[in-house]
């Protein structure tokens, strides 16, 4: 039984990773209709960022300053340089493409995330980075409730990510820029006639969903010690399940598939076996989507004939 | 809404004049149709030509291209880029002429292959079939097509993004599934070897000559069905629901059927790209099929032209040998790289004076820099070009490499993308300007880090020419040019 | 003004024209009876009953959003009706898919056009005679005799529904790519294309919107002469009372969903309930009635 529940801890964690790249993917869906292929490897940046800052500051084993200001930074360059990449990409590459056939952007996409994963190839080598936060995080640093151990950096990941997440959804519900967000998602030329600026929306909706990407990045490095360039390929992968069995364009079914894939890898890898884990997420994705197209949350879009 | 009779209207004079309209449109979609300059003037040469001949001069010029003395290594890059070319003749069914987005077209290549290789080779060990590959081949063809059948079933309920990524996973779960399901039977990583060639009535092709003959034949062959089919009411109906599933539907055309048969024949073309593909290999592996071949097979179709079954030949050629003429020597890769860009500034910078202008500065730029960073420190250039023979020699004393290029060669490399960038915003005599420090700038990137990396260098390419033929020129290099109406 | 009731022999007054007899006045081509729709809480259609005879010629008429496309929609399949019954020559197609009714014999146009606008007109049209050749893609391939005769007779009746428009979309037309076409024949073509699949009865939404009064007389002649050279029954949605004064036989008027009358163009255009859909109702009238 504690096993059941070490497993569901791990699942919730990791679960909130992939919410927050679920999110972040499902809000620039929502503003563009466009499946950001290149939104996973936005978080490998983050994860090689909060990598360097390490190097940066003497290692995992020798930080020159406290460890919460080492994470700090590394969350907060990681938001704002990951951030920064995606509005850049939305500008060069998606915008020009913005009333062109849906096939295009997708397309572009897909050469944005290849060029991704091999630019990080070339720049950082092929060899995997760790982050050894065992090192400057102690694994007895945590929480035990009877046989279930939670460690720091598990209670650090779900704190922030709840925290985030609630963030967002205040932000997307009560501020202004959350309903020009939401007013472009639903019909982009009206929004643009009502005097919304539609272009910074949709660059502020790209920096805000890329930031979340790269902070989910650290987070991911900081768990699972290694950073390759590949590992946003993977995780883009459990984003898309996550956004679209909760409902693609949905936040709420962001989060909610998001925790979901996390549970159930956890528990598949637990239970079954690892080398089956992505087969049946994928083979998840692919039932709910024959099922119930919309997923969870979504609503089924309606057109005029 | 009144009572009164309307005013009456007068009879229009319709044998009169027309302000022609409809014509001055479509002279001019034509000739923006085309390639610039030269290229277009060929093109509308060619297209006087008719179809049928230019096939078959192709097909000649294929056939009889081994006879100019190609042997070894470049008789395999034209086995493997025809092998791309069927595969992009195949994915443009589906792409190109029915508008749907397929992901995971790679793993019906990867089945017809496996599927080849179980039936043709010792892999079943006692149960071991060796069919002569006259039987194989169309078994594996129709194997292929009815998994392109049910992989096609979603595509009846989802439409676009999602059809995509449902697609997508399907690849990734074939290569998770080669890898690691039934290892006794499909290999596992170390995939299935010894596959018997391409054999039937006692000869048998066991030359890489042989193959690519094989599949000069092949691909004709393939790109004539094609044709055939492009031209009948299949090819219309797949053509239809590309532009208007619901008005296809409300004239006769059953829509989610012909969706199917596009899977379906996209499949089995891919399909019979695997057996050959196996037979020539020998060998098929669960790598051989994965997300890396899927996006050089779209680069192809992007590149030459989707919607044109020359296009996806032609754009496949282009993209393949350029992708493996850079794993190559050095000497030869240099070669590429530079003749790549010459011929890009070539075509696209007018007038004459211009281009001329560009290079002479870019020259002098370069031996300038030279000079400068050779006075700063010795270190700075004390490195060599990595391109040898006479690209390198050339560059010797114009382009900058450090001692240790790494560090220096990334920096260049992240400068270069933001230069290229600003490349495409600035317009005008600012333009000129900048391209002369971005030209020494991809020189220095290329001799410092690119060209020795040159398996990610040529991943980088394939996903630039996604992004810029899609952002430049989406109907590729020979497609024709969409009108779309926003949805 | 009742609605007609289908199973009775429409009577001549109704006809706005000398009263021409119905051929089998008993079995209309197309009959909608208690025709329903609702989106969720939007009545789009409310006990819509309509029916049109062979060779003839009945315009749906209303104000924006009364629920005519809607009614193209259900017919045609787009759409399945919340309660109702659709009638095709007596059998009833509601629920099928909408390629297969447009095999038995219902065409349509769209309000907003929706041509195949990347393919040459001829294309456009031969592309609606899928549903009435049978070969299948190997035996295109293989050219067979029958599959080539099949593919030749497409493209004669192709042509001889581009000709029935005469120099418009004549001969030197038909490689053109149909985006090249002006908005006039684009309509004209969208026309030829459901001309192309051997109807029974055509759907026309709206097609003089967008058109000059010339063009307008031109719609309007040929829908007489569809109606009369091809033995067609037609339905039209239209704005435009020219057209429809100039054309119809039946007019029905339809506002949120519900009939609110039917019969002659003048009768129907001078109706109260008609008048008050357009026009709103009279401030006077309004303030009497408290």
């Amino acid at each position: 039984m504690g096993f059941f529940f070490q497993e569901l801890v791990n699942g919730v964690t990791t679960g909130a990773l992939y919410a927050l790249v679920a999110l972040g993917f499902s809000m620039v869906y929502g503003v563009l209709k466009l499946l950001n292929f290149a939104h996973g490897d936005l978080y490998m940046v983050g994860a090689f960022i909060g990598y360097f800052v390490i190097q940066w500051f003497g290692g995992p084993a020798a930080l020159s300053i406290p460890v919460p200001v080492v994470l700090l930074i590394m969350f907060v360059l990681a938001a704002l340089v990951v951030g920064f990449l995606g509005v850049v990409i939305e500008r060069f590459a998606y915008r020009p493409l913005r009333d062109a056939p849906r096939i295009a952007p997708l397309i572009t996409a897909i050469g944005i995330s290849f060029f991704l994963e091999n630019a990080a190839l070339l720049l950082f080598g092929a060899q995997y980075r760790v982050y050894n936060t065992s090192e400057f995080i102690s694994f007895s640093s945590g929480i035990q409730i009877g046989s279930v151990s939670i460690d720091a950096v598990q209670i650090m990941v779900l704190a922030m990510g709840l925290a985030l997440m609630v963030g967002l959804r205040l932000l997307v519900i009560r501020t202004t820029l959350g309903k020009q967000m939401r007013a472009v998602a639903s019909d982009r030329e009206a929004a643009e006639m009502l005097g919304i600026n539609v272009n910074f929306t949709i660059a502020a909706t790209f920096f805000l969903g890329s930031a979340l990407a790269g902070v989910a990045g650290v987070m991911a490095g900081l768990l699972f010690n290694q950073v390759t360039n590949m590992i946003g390929f993977t995780a883009g992968l459990k984003a898309f399940t996550a956004a679209v069995v909760g409902g693609i364009g949905s936040l709420p079914g962001a989060m909610l598939g998001g925790l979901l894939i996390g549970i159930a890898e956890s528990f598949i890898t637990g239970y079954v076996s690892s080398t089956y884990t992505n087969l049946l997420i994928f083979g998840l994705l692919i039932a709910v989507m024959l099922v119930r197209p919309t997923g969870l949350f979504g609503r089924p879009q309606l057109r005029k004939v | 809404m009144s009572g009164e009779a309307l005013p009456p209207t007068t009879a229009p004079d319709v044998d009169g004049p027309q302000v022609g309209a409809d014509e001055w449109v479509a002279r001019r979609a034509q000739r923006h149709e085309y390639l610039p300059s030269w290229l277009g003037a060929a093109q509308r040469a060619a297209e006087r030509v008719g179809w049928w001949p230019r096939l078959a001069v192709a097909g000649l010029a294929g056939a009889l291209l081994p006879l100019l003395g190609l042997g070894g290594f470049q008789l395999q890059v034209g086995i493997d880029s025809l092998v791309i070319a069927l595969l992009a003749v195949g994915l443009n069914i589906v792409v190109g002429w029915t508008g749907m987005l397929d992901l995971g077209f790679v793993a019906f290549f990867g089945f017809g292959a496996y599927t080849f290789a179980l039936l043709s080779s010792a892999q079943l060990g006692s149960h071991a079939i060796h069919l002569p590959s006259v039987l194989s081949i169309p078994i594996v063809m129709i194997a292929t097509g009815i998994l392109g059948l049910l992989v096609g079933l979603p595509s009846r309920r989802l439409i676009g993004d999602y059809l995509a990524i449902v697609t997508l996973f399907f690849g990734e779960a074939f290569v998770e599934f080669t890898n690691n399901v039934a290892p006794g039977v499909l290999g596992g990583p170390n995939g299935i070897v010894g596959i018997d060639t391409v054999h039937a009535f006692g000869h048998q092709i066991s030359t890489n000559a042989g193959y690519y003959y094989l599949l000069v034949v092949v691909l004709v062959a393939t790109m004539a069905v094609l044709r055939l089919l492009d031209t009948s009411r299949t090819g219309r109906a797949w053509r239809a629901v590309r532009e208007d599933p619901l008005a296809a539907a409300s004239m006769t055309i059953p829509v989610d059927r012909v969706k199917l048969m596009a899977f379906a024949f996209g499949a089995v073309v891919a399909g019979l790209a695997g057996t050959i593909f196996a037979a020539q290999q020998i060998s098929v592996f669960p790598t051989d099929f994965d997300t890396p071949i899927l996006i050089v097979v779209y680069a192809a179709l992007v590149l030459g032209g989707s919607g044109s079954i020359a296009g996806a030949a032609t754009g496949a050629l282009v993209v393949y040998v350029i992708y493996d003429g850079l794993l190559r020597s050095p000497t030869y890769s240099g070669f590429m790289f530079y003749g790549l860009i010459l011929l890009t500034l070539l075509a696209k910078l007018r007038p004459w004076r211009r281009l001329g202008l560009v290079l002479v500065s870019t020259v002098a730029f370069g031996f300038l820099a030279h000079a400068v960073a050779q006075a700063i420190s010795h270190t700075w250039v004390a490195g060599a070009p990595q391109s040898t023979g006479f690209v390198g020699a050339a560059l010797r004393d114009w382009v900058i490499v450090p001692a240790n290029p790494q560090t220096p060669g990334k920096f260049g490399f992240v400068l270069l993308i933001c230069m290229l960038i600003a490349l495409v915003q600035v317009k005008g005599v600012w333009r000129t300007i900048l391209l002369v420090p971005t030209l020494y700038l991809a020189s220095f990137t290329w001799e410092t880090v690119l060209i020795a990396s040159p398996s990610v260098t040529r991943q980088l390419m394939i996903g630039a020419i996604l992004i810029v033929m899609m952002n430049a020129r989406p109907q590729g290099l020979l497609g024709t040019r969409r009108v779309e109406v926003p949805a | 003004m009742t609605a007609a009731d289908p199973t009775q022999p429409v009577p001549a007054e109704i006809l706005g024209k000398d009263a021409v007899p119905t051929p089998r006045a008993d079995s209309p081509v197309l009959s909608l009876s208690k025709l329903s729709l609702s989106f969720g809480g939007l009545r789009a259609l409310a006990d819509f009953d309509l029916a049109v005879n062979d060779s003839e010629i009945v315009s749906i008429i209303g104000p924006n959003g009364a629920g005519k496309t809607t009614v193209f929609n259900v017919i045609t399949g787009v759409y399945q009706p919340s309660s109702g019954d659709v009638r095709f020559a007596g059998h009833a197609i509601a629920g099928r898919s909408p390629h297969s009714i447009a095999q038995l014999g219902i065409a349509r146009t769209f309000q907003s056009l929706r041509l195949f606008l990347n393919m040459s007109v001829l294309e456009n049209v031969m592309a609606a005679t899928y549903g009435h050749t049978r070969a299948t893609p190997v035996e295109s391939v293989l050219r067979l005799p029958w599959a080539r005769r099949e593919e030749r007779e497409a493209r004669a009746l192709a042509e001889e529904v581009l000709s029935f428009f005469g120099q418009r979309l004549a001969g030197y037309r038909w490689d053109q790519p149909a985006y090249s076409l002006s908005y006039a024949n684009r309509r004209r073509l969208e026309i030829a294309r459901a001309l192309a699949t051997k109807p029974r009865i055509l759907l026309l939404d709206e097609p003089a919107a967008g058109m000059n009064p010339a063009e307008t007389h031109e719609i309007t002649d040929l829908i007489g002469r569809l109606s009369d050279e091809r033995h067609l029954a037609i339905l039209v949605i239209e704005h435009d009372m020219h057209v429809v004064a100039g054309c119809s036989d039946r007019v029905v008027a339809l506002d949120h969903g519900v009939k609110i009358a039917e019969g002659r163009f003048d009768d129907v255009a001078n109706h109260p309930a008609v008048v008050e859909a357009y026009m709103g109702r009279d401030p006077e009238a309004l303030a009497e009635s408290g």
